[in-house]
């Protein structure tokens, strides 16, 4: 398999940094926000941009993680394993910033939104993404981009992060080759 | 996993996966609106030839909390009572597109019967002196809360499973009672051991199985042996009619020598957890102070309630996912 890698550790830790501020400046502060991240990979990047928010304006946002397992409209082909959700806080009235590591076909957003109006009803729910790869298959763009990357459908955007993988890094994979 | 027939034919990683499925699922247990949609549009049926309420109950409300409608056969308003067998009714529910089928019956043996009748998933819930399979299950489930994630841990259910695997080694549980007429001590020797628990039995003489020295369990005939050391003590139900029959002099007698009591407890370990499938015969096999955890005993009878719906949400996930062609 042939592989390329598009962003390395310190791009990361710039795009993140930047989507903090982009947060913060369109939400005018961390005043009644919340991060929750989509299981797996979108939880620690929430865990990362509630750091940085509160180095910048020294406010602990609430951050949460969604599993989407039950939630996704393919679950007769595959079976996914569940993980859990934990939203510790209560989600009315707040702005929800989701995070999740790549954005592809809106379908796993489109579950994690259901998944959250569950829980309650949230003022809005914003989405940050770290990868933007297109193809889209919903009506659902996010507000938030550390990158955008165009992509072909049958390629693999792999994002490695250093709490599950071990290191930092944003690999496009081609199939066959 | 085709079906859910007894855990002596379940491995131990299908046990892990069904309980690392029901501790995700019990945090829907605890949100204001409790449903997901996951099994929309599929249909559980359950046959209960025995009466329940409490596992038939918790398998209903277990598949309307994942969206599936639930129906319940009443055995004695229906067909069988004009004489239709097993294998008619069970054809006869699948020809009506049940997508899964929860028996009890009162024969050792009929869920095996029931799923070579059909091809949608069948779960045992109960057949005869053989297994109860999700009995079992959401004990271990109740077990593993207490003993290795431990109840005072804030993080549970945060922390996940993967760090606290379900390894039960080192772990002692006695079972006592009438265990020749228990489906549910049979199943929880196998789950239990799968996952490295020791497990020992202990009851009158009378109401020991025949074949106790083929399973993986250490039998005793004194109570004070059984319980010395043990982590869980579990007292099973003593059917009243098992006097009638002769097995006992008198219920006072086996209350004083086999009931669980603060008295009796002393014997386990002082952190013991006490359960009990239910339902409870209070002053017989278990005594009320021990049933309501008075005086720092610590009872986990209504958490095994509980856990029962989340390990049967996680069995229907599970089993209703294989059938459409999912898993591994």
């Amino acid at each position: 398999m042939e592989q390329r890698q598009v962003m390395d550790a310190e791009e990361m830790r710039r795009a993140i940094t930047r989507i903090a501020h982009e947060i913060l400046e369109k939400n005018r502060g961390a005043q009644n926000l919340a991060l929750v991240g989509i299981l797996r990979r979108g939880a620690p990047l929430a865990e990362r941009l509630a750091a940085i928010i509160e180095q910048i304006e020294g406010v602990r946002v609430p951050v949460g993680k969604v599993d989407i397992a039950l939630y996704r409209d393919d679950y007769p082909e595959r079976q996914p394993v569940v993980g859990r959700t934990e939203v510790p806080f209560d989600i009315n009235e707040k702005a929800i910033v989701l995070v999740d590591e790549v954005f592809f076909t809106g379908r796993t957003v489109r579950a994690a939104i259901t998944a959250l109006v569950d829980l309650g009803r949230p003022a809005n729910i914003q989405l940050a993404v770290l990868i933007d790869r297109g193809h889209r298959e919903l009506p659902i763009r996010p507000d938030y981009v550390g990158k955008n990357l165009p992509t072909a459908r049958a390629e693999h955007v792999a994002v490695l992060l250093k709490e599950i993988d071990g290191e930092d890094c944003v690999y496009i994979r081609k199939p066959g080759a | 996993m085709k079906h859910l027939l007894s855990l002596r034919e379940t491995d131990a990683a299908d046990i892990r996966r069904i309980l690392e499925t029901a501790a995700a699922f019990k945090e829907i247990l605890r949100r204001p609106v409790k449903k997901v949609p996951t099994l929309r549009g599929k249909s559980v049926v359950t046959l209960f030839y025995e009466s329940s309420t409490r596992t038939r109950t918790s398998f209903e409300l277990a598949a309307k909390y994942m969206s599936a409608d639930a129906v319940n056969i009443a055995v004695a308003q229906s067909s069988v009572t004009k004489g239709e067998s097993l294998k008619d009714t069970l054809r006869t529910l699948e020809a009506l597109t049940a997508d899964c089928v929860i028996i009890r019956h009162s024969s050792s043996g009929a869920a095996h019967l029931a799923a070579q009748c059909v091809r949608i998933p069948v779960i045992n819930a109960g057949d005869g002196r053989h297994e109860h399979p999700t009995q079992a299950l959401l004990d271990i489930l109740t077990i593993w809360e207490h003993k290795i994630v431990g109840r005072e841990d804030d993080t549970y259910p945060r922390a996940l499973s993967s760090e606290r695997p379900f390894d039960l080694r080192g772990l002692t549980v006695a079972i006592v009672g009438d265990l020749a007429h228990s489906r549910v001590a049979r199943s929880n020797v196998w789950g239990l051991t799968k996952l490295g628990a020791t497990v020992r039995w202990v009851g009158p003489k009378t109401l020991l199985p025949a074949d106790a020295h083929q399973l993986p369990v250490r039998v005793h005939t004194r109570l004070e042996e059984a319980l010395e050391g043990a982590d869980v003590v579990m007292a099973l139900r003593l059917q009243t009619e098992r006097q009638e029959k002769g097995l006992l002099p008198s219920l006072r007698e086996y209350s004083r020598i086999w009931g669980i009591s603060p008295r009796t407890l002393r014997y386990a370990r002082p952190d013991a957890l006490v359960m009990h499938p239910g339902p409870m015969n209070r002053g017989v096999e278990i005594s009320a102070e021990v049933a309501d955890g008075e005086g720092g005993i610590r009872a986990a009878i209504e958490e095994q309630v509980t856990n029962g719906v989340a390990v049967r949400m996680a069995c229907l996930y599970l089993l209703m996912g294989e059938m459409m062609g999912a898993g591994e």
